[in-house]
């Protein structure tokens, strides 16, 4: 491998288009006679719909149709919950793209109208008439489980959509014989991912051809053809999903949503293009949120630190229908990360999904191993505090030894390797964590108080193999794919089934191409996100793309390289065994001045003038990789913090990251990810969550209400890195899109409550506003008296 | 009803009649046709849409097209000089500012404006000049990086 190019921080290729305003996104798109789509959304969080009246709608300038769902039926299928998590008593509720009978949520989808324009659809959906009789609502996860809550499905008791287990070791033992168990109750609220791209989709559908083209902002294009086929009774032959320049996800564009399916549906009906947009407002009350979980939690120790067992309970807000992917979220991502970095003798969860009336919860960055982390991280900052020790020795103390290739967990994943101490201990000398501590211990000033906080991770990336995707009741696979082709000049093209919005895919994967076949990286272009033009895959999300992807493509190249060898061989008229091969050259062993470029191999192959025997014309191979295992990328973060302990204000004065990922492609991507994740995971330490009133009104319904970080309230993130490479992967990698948010709520809330530690403050419900910060340390005042 | 109005975008001069409701962003990617300039929020939050309006820094959701009349509108698609990337957008690419691209031209423009007022900032004040546009992928640190290398060049000027 060429280190000059695997490995190095070259400017990304995507962007020229990007920052020059050419680039594509859905809602960019114009087509010849495209009409436009705007949906009628509930305003109530749960009601009867009495009677529709679209009359006055569809006489509107300008408007095309208005359908309600009596004209679906038999049409469109409900969305479908593509994750049917075994042996947990799952219970779907039917999604249905327009609601039938009775709305869920604030947002959910009542009538669509179809205008010449955006503006005269938008126009029309106010002329539309519904009658609703209100029913009481609820959207906290705990209390929609509680016995007399509103029943938001008729078939289904209790609002439960599934009671799914993990278990392992012998908890009641291990909280038998403990000296210490520290219990809190943590609640992981309710976000909005809030990729800057607004959802959209156009929909052309040709009567001519049956056959419908719909470009989406999806992480998955072929998930959604597939999906679609299921909803529109459309064979996947005549469908094709394009996924243009996509803005950002963050796992909200994962699910295929009612609205997309509507928009075929009208374009369907209508035989012409149709473009629907969502508003800013119509994102935070319809596409779906992340988190959401209510955790109570118990971890039994020894009295010198050592972790016996753990034992939780988690009530995890659904909303109102199972999106896509949502039922593994809380569960398999989530449940079996609770080891975490640490030997953990036993663990024993309960976790409970429940229907409430909010929004769909999906996979939101991290998915799942952020509340895992979080909850764990968190109860060895409890458990140090009971045991008046430094939390970065009780970590240490219950860290796994490192180790190179697997290590088995009470949960029965095998981790593929790690160095969580070398980590920590990395970290700790960066900062100068001892003198952190001492100035710290000086006490606070003008009442001022500083807190240092911990997070070390472990999580699980490039999901995964197939065979297990099938056993946890994912319906689908979870290989990638890779083809790549030499033109005669020498340049390459490349096309995966992967989709990337954002991560840089496109530079990254020409260095991979660049650094085994010895090309310029700028000679290497790829295609992804085409259903039409490039090979079946399963999508980008839980940092998959790089770690299956990117093993895919590595496996392809060296099937060129193979090929190519035998293609060398022969024009030098040497044996295969006698080729040797470095960087772009084969040559015969001991004679490097006798060579032939990939270049020359290329020509050579596309021309086919003197070809080996026996050998096919053509320089261009292709891999299905199937995983082995999953990756598991880790690190350790810290956070110092400023509290003012007259305001409550908190300030994020330093931030420290080290992950590990594995060999790192491209440096400087690695740390974008790093900085993203890292922030959007402060965000939800300290300003970001969407609330719901009594009501089931979204309170937090715009940019407005909802806390966004900004760059003026961040300090620069200071970004470390050690290497361990996946013992699996063909190149070592692990994947590194979700890290920085999966440590970073755990580090940022620790450190505030350590800065809140002399004043007698232990748990403080998150996001830690001023106000909610300076009412605990009020209570906590009260309390001492 | 229907108002003409006469606005030039990035040195092209626009005659239309348009519904005085149009906002200047819909008059510039439905109208006009130039997409570069990009709507992320309802609520003027976000600065996906920011233009520079007679060289000023304006969130084109905010603004009807007729007030724009006899306006020139500098987006995104104008600020190269050719094939010669802008300095600020150099700076984006080379800092690795971007990385879904949505924000970034709303970005690059509200940058603009923050080297025309502020020629050579320090970190804070990117900082503070920025907190009008939301990026959702860099977390900002790189943004900072950018601006800060295309101070001191003509990144400010017209």
């Amino acid at each position: 491998m060429s280190t000059r190019i695997f490995g190095s921080g070259i400017r990304r290729r995507e962007d020229p288009r990007l920052i020059t305003g050419s680039a594509t996104y859905t809602d960019d798109l114009t087509l010849p006679r495209m009409v436009h789509a705007a949906m009628l959304r509930s305003p109530h969080a749960h009601a009867r719909i009495t009677a529709i009246d679209t009359s006055k709608a569809a006489a509107a300038p300008g408007v095309i149709a208005v359908y309600t769902h009596a004209d679906t039926e038999g049409g469109l299928q409900p969305a479908p919950c593509a994750w049917l998590l075994p042996d947990s008593d799952l219970k779907i509720a039917s999604y249905h793209c327009l609601a039938k009978d009775v709305v869920r949520f604030a947002g959910d989808i009542v009538a669509v109208v179809v205008a010449e324009s955006r503006y005269q659809a938008e126009d029309a959906l106010e002329l539309i008439d519904v009658g609703y009789e209100p029913l009481p609502a609820v959207t906290d996860p705990e209390a929609a489980a509680a016995e007399g809550a509103p029943k938001l499905h008729d078939e289904i008791d209790g609002n439960q959509a599934f009671h799914w287990k993990v278990a392992g070791g012998d908890v009641d033992a291990a909280f038998a014989g403990a000296d210490v168990v520290v219990k809190d109750r943590i609640v992981q609220q309710r976000l909005i991912p809030n990729a800057m791209e607004p959802r959209a989709a156009l929909a052309s559908f040709v009567g001519a051809t049956g056959e419908l083209t719909v470009w989406n902002t999806t992480q998955n294009p072929h998930i959604v053809r597939f999906l679609t086929s299921l909803v529109l009774g459309l064979s996947e032959d005549k469908i094709r999903v394009i996924a243009p320049e996509v803005g950002g996800g963050f796992g909200s564009k994962i699910a295929a949503y009612p609205a997309d399916f509507l928009t075929m549906f009208c374009s369907r009906k209508l035989n012409r293009p149709v473009k629907w947009t969502e508003t800013r407002s119509e994102n935070y009350q319809s596409t779906t949120h992340g988190r959401d979980h209510v955790q109570h939690v118990e971890l039994a120790a020894k009295n010198d630190g050592t972790v016996l067992g753990l034992r939780c309970t988690v009530h995890a807000g659904m909303g109102a229908y199972l999106s896509t992917a949502a039922p593994g979220i809380p569960t398999i991502l989530h449940g079996l990360m609770l080891s975490g970095v640490y030997t953990l003798p036993a663990v024993h969860e309960d976790v409970y999904g429940v229907y409430t009336n909010g929004v769909p919860v999906e996979a939101y960055r991290g998915a799942g191993r952020p509340e895992a982390t979080f909850m764990l991280e968190r109860m060895m900052d409890v458990l140090a505090a009971r045991l008046d020790m430094d939390p970065a020795d009780v970590r240490r103390k219950n860290m796994i030894p490192k180790f190179d290739d697997g290590h088995e967990v009470v949960t029965t994943l095998k981790y593929d390797s790690g160095d969580y101490p070398g980590a920590l201990d990395k970290v700790l000398s960066h900062a100068d964590y001892a003198g952190l501590r001492a100035k710290q211990k000086a006490g606070p000033a003008n009442g001022t108080y500083t807190g240092l906080g911990l997070a070390t991770y472990v999580e699980i990336c490039g999901l995964g193999p197939s065979q297990v995707a099938g056993a946890i009741g994912f319906q689908g696979g979870l290989w990638e794919s890779a083809i790549v082709r030499f033109h005669p000049s020498g340049k390459v093209h490349v096309f995966i089934g992967a989709s990337p919005h954002g991560q840089g895919e496109e530079t990254t994967f020409a260095q991979i191409v660049g650094s085994e076949l010895g090309v310029d990286p700028q000679d290497v272009k790829v295609f992804h996100g085409d259903t039409d033009n490039t090979p079946m895959g399963w999508g980008t999300y839980g940092s998959r793309t790089t770690a299956v992807g990117g093993a895919a493509l590595a496996l392809t190249a060296r099937k060129i390289r193979d090929k190519a060898k035998v293609i060398a061989a022969h024009l030098l008229e040497a044996a295969v065994e006698d080729m040797d091969y470095e960087d772009g050259k084969f040559f015969v062993k001991g004679a490097p001045d006798q060579s032939k470029t990939i270049g020359d191999i290329a020509l050579m192959a596309n021309v086919a003038w003197n070809m080996p025997e026996g050998v096919e014309a053509g320089l261009e191979a292709s891999t299905f990789y199937d995983p082995p295992n999953f990756t598991f990328p880790f690190g350790a973060h810290l956070a110092v913090v400023e509290v003012d302990a007259e305001t409550g204000a908190v300030a994020l004065k330093r931030y420290v990251a080290l992950d590990d990922c594995g060999p790192q492609i491209n440096p400087v991507i690695v740390e974008g990810q790093v900085h993203g994740g890292v922030v959007q995971g402060v965000g939800q330490a300290l300003w970001e969550e969407a609330v719901y009133d009594e009501g089931g009104q979204l309170v937090t319904g715009s940019m407005l209400d909802y806390a966004l970080p900004r760059a003026d309230l961040l300090p620069d993130i200071e970004v470390l890195s050690t290497v361990t490479p996946s013992p699996h992967h063909p190149l070592g990698v692990k994947g590194i899109g979700e890290a920085g948010t999966i440590a970073s709520t755990a580090a940022v809330y620790n450190a505030v409550m350590d800065a809140l530690r002399p004043l007698g403050v232990t748990s403080v419900r998150m996001p830690l506003t001023p106000e909610r910060v300076w009412q605990a340390i009020q209570d906590a005042r009260q309390a001492k008296g | 009803m229907t108002v003409p109005v006469s606005i030039t975008v990035n040195g092209q001069r626009y005659d239309r009649e348009v519904e005085p409701r149009l906002l200047l962003v819909h008059f510039l990617r439905e109208v006009v046709g130039s997409t570069g300039t990009k709507v992320g929020c309802d609520t003027s939050q976000c600065g996906a849409c920011t233009v520079l309006m007679d060289g000023v820094s304006l969130k084109s959701c905010t603004a009807l097209a007729v007030q724009a009349d006899g306006a020139e509108v500098t987006t995104i698609e104008g600020l190269a000089d050719g094939d010669a990337l802008h300095p600020l957008q150099d700076a984006f690419w080379e800092k690795h500012g971007l990385q879904c691209g949505f924000c970034t031209p709303g970005m690059i423009m509200a940058s603009h404006e923050l080297l025309r007022v502020t020629p050579d900032p320090s970190d804070a004040q990117i900082r503070h000049g920025l907190e009008g546009n939301m990026c959702r992928c860099t977390g900002y640190q790189n943004i900072v990086r950018a601006v800060r290398q295309a101070a001191g060049t003509t990144a400010g000027q017209p």
